[in-house]
């Protein structure tokens, strides 16, 4: 232990001692790093580690700001859309009500989400609404599934529920957002799951700060005549005649296949909207704090540069002094 | 020093003036209604997360049923890029339903209307404004709101009548060749949407 603190306390006196033969062979043309030791125990980083760094963080800086101006011309084309298809599910609601609520044994749980990252955390609301509303609803005689859309969701939901995972679907904004795209895909999903009642969990787009996590429902036929029979929300159902079709229950499918793929319309033009304005903001973040650490740098670039400077001087300034006297 | 105040000021500027702009007509309503059963039961098993929002709570309202029978209806027309038609007060409105042509007065009896590619006039006052519509559904409830949602839907006059005879033809054609259950489907309801179209333009 004495060997050990008789060592340290030689490394720092051995600046002192032979620092000229380590600085000279550092200091030709081919290595152009100088390790600037000053005063006793004082150690400076070398400039063009620092310089190097202010490059990298100041290249970040303008891909992130590049990204947020994308996202930005992104978000200004898919909003018009979205904001003309809220009119869309408005007529459904105002004839069926709006029945979260509702206790049936066959659960889907829509998860919109996006393909690409980068959009803080909206992809991770929707998943956490997504699990709790699977305990919400989980139950004895119930079962609930998921169907996946966005490669975001996958990737979270895949870790602890893969057992619960119906159908997964992925770049879906390949080509931009019509509704002829999405009838398909909400065919598939109508085709190829069974529920009794469909949840759809999306970000709604509030603002370009806030994204409203929504859950929208649409029941099967058969769970709205249930509904209807047993009174509340749907019970003046019944009083609506039906024109057209054979039975009403052909009309009912009809209804509630209409109603899916327009309320999947407006929740993937919805949740699209919010991707792009959480990855503004993201970015805008990210370039803010980029130029903060960049700020940062440069004081302590200054300061590395100017102390060197500085020993310089006292060197050459001694040596003077001690020629002369 | 003072470039980049000017600059800070277009920027508070611009960006007042986009969200000006940006106002939305569909927004959340003064007082939203939301259904409490469900944030309750939310509440008792995930107490940490606020519960997620419902269409009814971006919804306006619906005006209640009137005792006496109103003296215009309120027509909301949606497609799904657009609301044509959004609380128009109009006269009357003839929808193409299934069953043929139905019209619709104020104190109409609440229905359900499946829709057939055809005609949709909306009769206000003197003017009548002619629409074609792909298909759809129409509600009228008790209330005299009408909601009618098409897939798609053209002004007449946007209509090219050579191109109508053309897909007739073409569809009528395919529908002598089809093999399969699809093929033969698909170039049925070709033939309906072309001589519904046909018939608007000549009718």
């Amino acid at each position: 232990m004495a060997m050990a603190a008789l060592r340290r306390e030689g490394r720092r006196f051995a600046p002192l001692i032979s620092p000229r033969p380590i600085t000279a062979f550092r200091s030709s043309p081919l290595a152009p790093t100088r390790e600037d030791e000053g005063p006793i125990g004082v150690r400076y980083i070398s400039t063009q580690v620092v310089r190097n760094r202010m490059k990298s963080v100041k290249n970040i800086q303008k891909i992130t700001k590049a990204m947020k101006m994308v996202a930005a011309s992104k978000l200004r084309a898919i909003q018009t859309k979205a904001e003309n298809s809220r009119g869309l599910w408005q007529p459904f609601t105002a004839l069926l009500g709006d029945t979260p609520s509702v206790d049936v044994k066959k659960n889907v749980i829509v998860t919109v989400s996006s393909d690409k990252g980068l959009c803080g955390g909206i992809n991770s609301t929707s998943v956490k609404i997504s699990k709790a509303l699977h305990k919400l609803n989980s139950g004895p005689e119930n079962e609930t599934k998921y169907v996946i859309l966005g490669e975001k969701a996958k990737a979270q939901l895949v870790r602890d529920s893969k057992k619960y995972i119906e159908l997964i679907i992925t770049e879906l904004q390949k080509n931009p957002l019509s509704y002829t795209q999405v009838s398909v895909l909400a065919d598939d999903i109508l085709k190829n799951v069974e529920f009794d009642a469909l949840r759809i969990v999306f970000n709604k787009f509030h603002s370009v700060v806030s994204f409203l996590p929504t859950v929208s429902t649409v029941l099967s036929p058969e769970i709205v005549e249930r509904e209807a029979e047993a009174g509340g929300k749907l019970g003046d159902l019944d009083s609506y005649e039906i024109e057209g079709g054979e039975t009403k229950g052909e009309i009912l499918q009809n209804l509630t296949e209409f109603q899916f793929s327009c309320v999947m319309f407006n929740a993937v033009l919805e949740n699209a909207c919010s991707e792009q304005g959480a990855r503004m903001s993201a970015m805008d973040s990210s370039s803010r704090n980029a130029g903060d650490m960049l700020d940062r740098l440069t004081l302590t670039y200054n300061r590395t540069r100017q102390a060197s400077i500085t020993t310089e001087l006292i060197e050459i300034i001694s040596g003077a002094s001690a020629l002369e006297g | 020093m003072f470039r980049q105040a000017s600059r800070l000021l277009a920027r508070t500027t611009t960006a007042t003036t986009w969200r000006r702009s940006r106002a939305f007509s569909t927004d959340l309503p003064a007082t939203p209604t939301e259904d409490s059963t469900f944030i309750e039961s939310w509440k008792k098993v995930i107490p940490n997360m606020d519960p997620p929002k419902t269409p009814s709570s971006f919804m306006t309202p619906r005006p209640a049923t009137p005792s006496s029978i109103p003296s215009k209806i309120t027509v909301n027309f949606v497609l799904p890029y657009a609301s044509e038609l959004s609380t128009k007060e109009v006269d009357m409105v003839i929808v193409p339903a299934t069953t043929g042509q139905m019209g619709v007065l104020p104190g109409h009896v609440p229905t359900i209307a499946e829709l057939k590619p055809g005609i949709l006039s909306v009769h206000e006052g003197n003017d009548v404004t002619k629409y074609f519509l792909s298909s759809g559904f129409a509600f009228i409830h008790a209330n005299s709101v009408a909601d009618i949602i098409a897939v798609e839907a053209v002004p007449l006059d946007c209509i090219d009548p050579a191109l109508v005879q053309k897909g007739l033809a073409e569809f009528t054609q395919r529908l002598g060749t089809a093999t399969s259950d699809l093929e033969k489907a698909e170039a049925q309801i070709g033939v309906d949407v072309h001589s519904a179209l046909n018939s608007a333009l000549t009718g």
